[in-house]
């Protein structure tokens, strides 16, 4: 097993309801991320799959320290990054970074390629200019783009050109790990593959880390090492992608690749379909959150599931697999 | 073997007699950088109960096209310049203004991609659908109303109607709102059904449930859908024939399951090749180098040729006819006799 390069334990953010004329009263929270744990290896990928509204993006937030967490804690390298401060955060920053789904939303219209792409080494080091085109310049060829179109402005550029600056600019710093928020799912199929070879090469290349968030499973598959799957805050199954994808064990898991649509037509398949929607975060159901949708749904249900370890590095949080029941 | 077929038209057999046909439609958008030809020269024929599936990417005319059909395309900037779009035996294109009305939830519908937009935020779901069966049956008194309405989302397997009628679109989540949607289009039981990527903007459970309702809807009204996308998973899971779009014309079109296991325009095949795959792990992706040709100056060639790997001189010099490969099969290149299949 690699060396651990990020270790996230029970972590979470509960946002209070407020009612009332002037929302004084507290009267219930919605836990949108509730006890989350995982570890991101150096060098490797971690995929956070699971639908919107299941807590992907708010983690990503927490791992980004661009939210505090009301309980639990993550640690870069051994240090928890929401008790760092003066030096030690601009140590943070240069050492995650993050991309984000949307290039047209996610560059300033206003500055120029390579002004976005120094911006983070710029804000965090003392480097001279003549150093700084030099890593513009280098960082623009390690993600397939030339020197020269350091100059243009970001409408100059196709979707796929622009989350490559995007990747420029969250790369300049050589970051440790990044946190890459559905990196494709704005861009056309046949740019999704450019960016997600870069990707691998990148990570073959430069030994970054990644967060993965995706709701995509097919982009996962290809990309990620490790998954984690999330139901409403909480993770549900985790382990290798090869454990996830060929032996997945928890229903909503299963549930997921069911609902993933064919590869081929001959692949068309009655569904094991899940039902319904995902209840109101207000008011989560009791127990196993998933229980209300579950098509193997049993009386314990109605108790919060252990996460049990069905084989080696491989977990679910599913009564199906405590052993009083299977 | 090249036929001499107007361009754009593919020699099938469709289930039964074509309750839409489309014959060399052209939509141009007249803007301040030019001309771009969004649809350019689009023919092909759909039956009653099949669905096709048009594919291509952002950009290749195919949301265009779709807003052709219904002759909603945007004003003044859009306009059909030419070709023929026969529904029921007429042409929509003569229709006034007044009897498109008629046409449009009748005979011919439409699901857009995102919910949020095609419902009004200040509006409640009931008046909505009110609105969209008053427009066909002005004399309906309030108590009938409410019945179709009921009936409509029934229809779309929305629990609790009666209720859900009271609600506002923030009230409901994006798969709620997009069967109101799918409600609204089909309370007259047209005979078509556009759906332009009807759901991307969907979560995966929900999209599988959604697609399974087009279906269900399909099997029950026997209503021809045209789906809109640019995701092979949603034509594999349901489609029956396929056109692939690229820069505002059909390269290619054929069967589903021919399209998929033996694709003959070059394009096809790199969008097969470029999909990651749920159920295999693949080492790397096929990529397609730059990108589509700007639809405003567009090559006087075979519009893919910058970018194909098995692209000739005559590619650069001269657009491929349509080439047929079997009876309902065709794909528009110089070279599909020799592009090889895809690795299974």
């Amino acid at each position: 097993m690699a060396e651990p390069l990020m270790v996230v334990e029970s972590l979470s953010k509960h946002y209070p309801v407020s009612e009332g004329q002037y929302g004084g009263r507290t009267v219930g929270y919605v836990k949108a991320v509730d006890g989350v744990s995982f570890t991101i290896e150096k060098g490797r990928t971690l995929a956070l799959v699971g639908e919107s509204g299941c807590g992907k993006t708010t983690t990503a937030r927490l791992v980004l320290r661009l939210r505090t967490p009301t309980g639990g804690t993550v640690k870069l390298e051994e240090r928890d990054v929401h008790q760092l401060s003066g030096a030690d955060l601009k140590w943070f920053r240069t050492s995650v970074q993050a991309v984000f789904q949307d290039p047209w939303a996610s560059l300033s219209p206003r500055m120029r390629v390579r002004d976005i792409v120094a911006e983070p080494l710029v804000a965090n080091h003392r480097v001279s200019k003549d150093e700084v085109r030099e890593r513009v310049g280098v960082t623009l060829e390690k993600v397939g783009m030339q020197r020269w179109q350091g100059d243009l402005y970001p409408h100059e550029f196709s979707g796929g050109q622009r989350q490559r600056v995007a990747l420029a600019s969250a790369l300049i710093t050589e970051p440790r790990l990044l946190v890459l928020d559905e990196p494709v799912s704005a861009l056309d199929v046949s740019v999704q593959a450019q960016v997600m070879n870069l990707l691998k090469d990148l990570q073959a290349e430069l030994g970054t880390a990644f967060l993965l968030i995706s709701h995509d499973l097919a982009t996962v598959r290809y990309v990620a090492d490790h998954v984690a799957v999330m139901y409403m805050g909480s993770i549900v199954e985790s382990g290798s992608v090869d454990q996830i994808f060929e032996t997945p064990r928890h229903p909503y898991t299963r549930g997921l690749f069911d609902a993933a649509l064919p590869t081929h037509p001959r692949n068309r398949t009655e569904k094991l379909e899940i039902k319904g929607e995902m209840p109101s975060p207000l008011n989560p159901p009791t127990g196993c959150r998933f229980r209300t949708r579950c098509p193997q749904v049993m009386s314990i249900c109605e108790t919060v599931p252990e996460t049990i370890e069905v084989a080696q590095g491989h977990r679910v949080a599913c009564h199906l697999f405590t052993p009083e029941w299977s | 073997m090249s036929l001499d077929q107007p361009m754009g038209t593919v020699n099938d057999v469709p289930r039964t007699a074509p309750v839409l046909e489309v014959q060399d439609l052209r939509t141009y958008l007249y803007t301040r950088w030019g001309t771009t030809k969004a649809v350019d020269g689009v023919s092909f024929s759909l039956g009653s109960g099949e669905t096709l599936g048009i594919v291509g990417e952002s950009g290749s005319g195919k949301s265009m096209l779709a807003l052709s059909l219904v002759r909603l395309t945007p004003e003044p900037a859009g306009k059909i310049v030419g070709g023929r779009v026969m529904l029921n035996g007429r042409n929509v294109l003569d229709l006034t203004d007044r009897q498109m009305r008629e046409v449009r939830g009748k005979e011919i519908s439409m699901i857009l991609q995102d919910p949020q937009q095609s419902l009004n935020p200040v509006f409640s779901v009931g008046d909505q659908l009110a609105e969209a069966i008053r427009v066909h049956d002005r004399d309906l008194d309030d108590k009938l109303i409410h019945e179709r309405s009921v009936d409509a989302l029934k229809s779309v397997h929305v629990p609790a109607p009666e209720r859900r009628l009271k609600n506002f679109p923030h009230q409901m989540s994006g798969g709620m709102k997009q069967r109101i949607v799918g409600a609204m289009a089909m309370a007259y039981q047209p005979q078509v059904l556009v759906a332009d990527e009807p759901t991307t903007a969907l979560d995966v459970t929900i999209q599988a449930q959604y697609l399974r309702l087009l279906k269900d809807l399909q099997e029950r009204t026997g209503v021809a859908i045209i789906v809109i996308t640019h995701d092979f998973g949603v034509i594999a899971e349901t489609c029956d024939r396929v056109a692939v779009m690229y820069a505002g014309r059909f390269v290619e079109e054929g069967p589903v399951e021919q399209i998929f296991d033996h694709p003959r325009h070059p394009y096809t095949r790199a969008l097969l090749e470029s999909r990651p795959k749920v159920d295999l792990k693949s080492t790397r992706l096929q990529s397609i180098d730059g990108q589509p040709p700007s639809l405003i100056d567009l090559p006087i060639g075979c519009r893919f040729a910058a970018r194909c790997a098995y692209a000739i001189e005559r590619c650069l010099a001269e657009y491929p006819p349509w080439f047929e490969i079997t009876e309902a099969h065709a794909a528009a290149c110089w070279r599909s006799e020799e592009v090889p299949w895809p690795s299974p």
